[in-house]
């Protein structure tokens, strides 16, 4: 199967094609330097990506948050439904952690801004 | 009247890392001023990742970002006054400024710092046809609405420019439940980042419209669609490419003006390309004493370059005032931006009077590939730096060494050559 990928690394945003099989990159091409054939590598096997949004606190006002390490691109729309529904009340301090292993993804749920 | 060394204006980004660099040069009598009732300036509102590469190593967001500088404002005990509106700037540094706590007051100044940033485009100054309903917002408006307010403006977006702020809002109004069904773009490119473009369209299916812009916006009192078209080379509309989108709420990413109307008032002569001041390389405005950094002197897109030019400013304040406030020593050589350069900060360099290393801040005015920056004086090349591609988008920043510009008697050029 082949996949076209926008590379991400710089400005030059080649255009990558992926030849993929069974999930497995076989070859990459389009690239114009190293950096391109790892992107295609990662975006292939195991896409992620950092979630940023917020939650709204018992109080009211919004605290934003973020999952602390990326999680499976594929579960951007459920992880962002659990984290909308957490109880937060306030105050909030900046690194505090909101959630353990979210959806069992590993990552933890913390808030970017301290509040109230 | 109260009496300070060092007035900044502006709480942000810029006006932090101005005070930090201030007060860690020594400077003890600093007052920040800023209109809102915290600090952090615009990046309060910027809950999305990708600050801090350069500044701390690791990503961060913007209320991280922000709250990482006030805390070492408040852990060196600059003073911050909040809710506090400067309403006038006078050429002898009396500031006028209007609050709650203490109604209109003039307090005097030495020194200086003009950091409030920059504002959206507004639809007034966009000439889109049409009604005006409620739901035409710009991009930053319902930025702060959904992520400070908790309010989401509507369910059905079009999204008009795809400059960064309107990336992020597609993804952000994604992720709170609405439907984005296209961004339109009257460029043949976006004026956006590649990882915005995938990482915030791509990842959602969010149709990217090139070379399209809004000719129409339908409903009286509510927004009910807006009508988009395709444009030829000279960005005039194509007749029959007309399609309806159905739509509760527009928004505007189509670019950021610098907030300079207490910089013009003030008498501080403004670059026409930036939009901000004209400054030396000390970021020291054509007025003495008084300095201008991040958003209102140009255009950032990285936050990193603004704490870093900012702190520039912040030292080269605590040496005015050091100096005893008297204006530089020597005559000014130009920097002249050519081929391919739309402008430069600084405009002007005093080689005489050098505290370091010199930044060259610019901007290119198209796409450049395989080429090189080449800046000069006269016919001697002090940098020339080999690049596989320039981009709009993207601020470019080269370090001149002082030991050779303090021999420079002629003025600089700065220059885009193929190679």
């Amino acid at each position: 199967m082949t996949k076209i990928l926008t590379c991400i690394n710089c400005p030059m945003g080649c255009e990558l094609t992926v030849e993929v099989e069974n999930g497995k990159v076989l070859s990459v091409s389009g690239n114009t330097c190293k950096r391109g054939e790892l992107y295609a590598e990662s975006e292939i096997t195991a896409p992620t990506r950092t979630i940023t949004t917020t939650v709204i606190s018992e109080q009211g006002r919004p605290v934003p948050v973020k999952t602390a390490q990326p999680i499976p691109k594929d579960k951007i729309f459920e992880c962002t439904a659990a984290i909308k529904a957490l109880k937060v009340s306030l105050p909030v301090k900046v690194g505090q952690v909101l959630a353990d292993d979210l959806l069992g993804t590993g990552s933890q749920v913390t808030a970017t801004k301290s509040v109230g | 009247m109260r009496e300070f060394d060092l007035v900044i204006v502006g709480g942000g980004p810029a006006g932090m890392a101005a005070a930090v660099a201030a007060r860690t040069k020594g400077l003890e009598n600093i007052l920040i001023l800023e209109r809102d009732s915290e600090l952090g300036g615009i990046l309060n509102q910027c809950i999305h990742n990708g600050f801090g590469l350069h500044t701390f190593k690791e990503e961060l967001t913007g209320p991280e970002y922000a709250e990482r500088y006030a805390e070492q404002v408040e852990a060196m005990e600059i003073p911050v006054e909040t809710d506090t509106m400067v309403l006038d700037i006078s050429k002898d540094k009396t500031v006028t400024i209007l609050s709650r706590k203490r109604g209109v007051e003039q307090i005097q100044a030495k020194a200086v710092i003009l950091a409030m940033g920059c504002r959206e485009r507004p639809r007034g100054a966009l000439n889109i046809p049409g009604y005006r309903p409620q739901g035409v917002y710009t991009a930053g408006t319902a930025q702060k609405l959904v992520n400070c307010e908790g309010y989401v403006p509507g369910k059905e977006v079009v999204i008009l420019g795809s400059g960064d702020i309107g990336l992020i809002m597609a993804r952000r109004m994604t992720l709170e439940g609405a439907k984005v069904r296209a961004v339109v773009e009257l460029m043949p490119y976006s004026s956006g980042l590649k990882r915005n473009i995938v990482q915030c369209l791509d990842d959602y299916g969010i149709p990217l419209m090139l070379s399209h812009t809004v000719v129409d916006i339908k409903g009286k009192e509510k927004l009910e669609g807006v009508t988009v078209a395709a444009v030829d080379s000279t960005n005039t509309p194509i007749e029959g490419s007309e399609e309806y989108f159905p739509c509760d709420t527009l928004l505007l990413s189509c670019g950021l003006i610098p907030e300079n109307e207490l910089s013009r008032s003030c008498g501080v002569d403004i670059d026409p390309r930036t939009n901000g001041p004209l400054v030396d390389e000390g970021l020291e405005t054509s007025i003495d004493g008084v300095f201008a950094c991040g958003n209102v002197l140009h255009v950032h897109d990285l936050v990193d370059f603004v704490s870093e030019e900012s702190a520039r400013a912040g030292e080269s304040a605590v040496d005015y005032i050091r100096r005893g406030c008297t204006p530089d020593s020597t005559a000014a050589i130009k920097v002249i931006p050519q081929n391919g350069v739309r402008y430069t900060v600084p405009s002007q360099i005093h080689t005489a009077d050098l505290l370091g290393d010199v930044h060259i801040r610019f901007r290119v005015t198209g796409v450049f590939k395989d080429c090189a920056i080449v800046i000069k004086a006269g016919d001697t090349e002090l940098v020339r730096r080999k690049n596989r591609i320039l981009v709009p988008s993207e601020m470019l920043d080269i370090i001149i060494k002082e030991e050779k510009l303090a021999a420079v008697t002629e003025d600089i050029t700065v220059a885009i050559e193929e190679v």
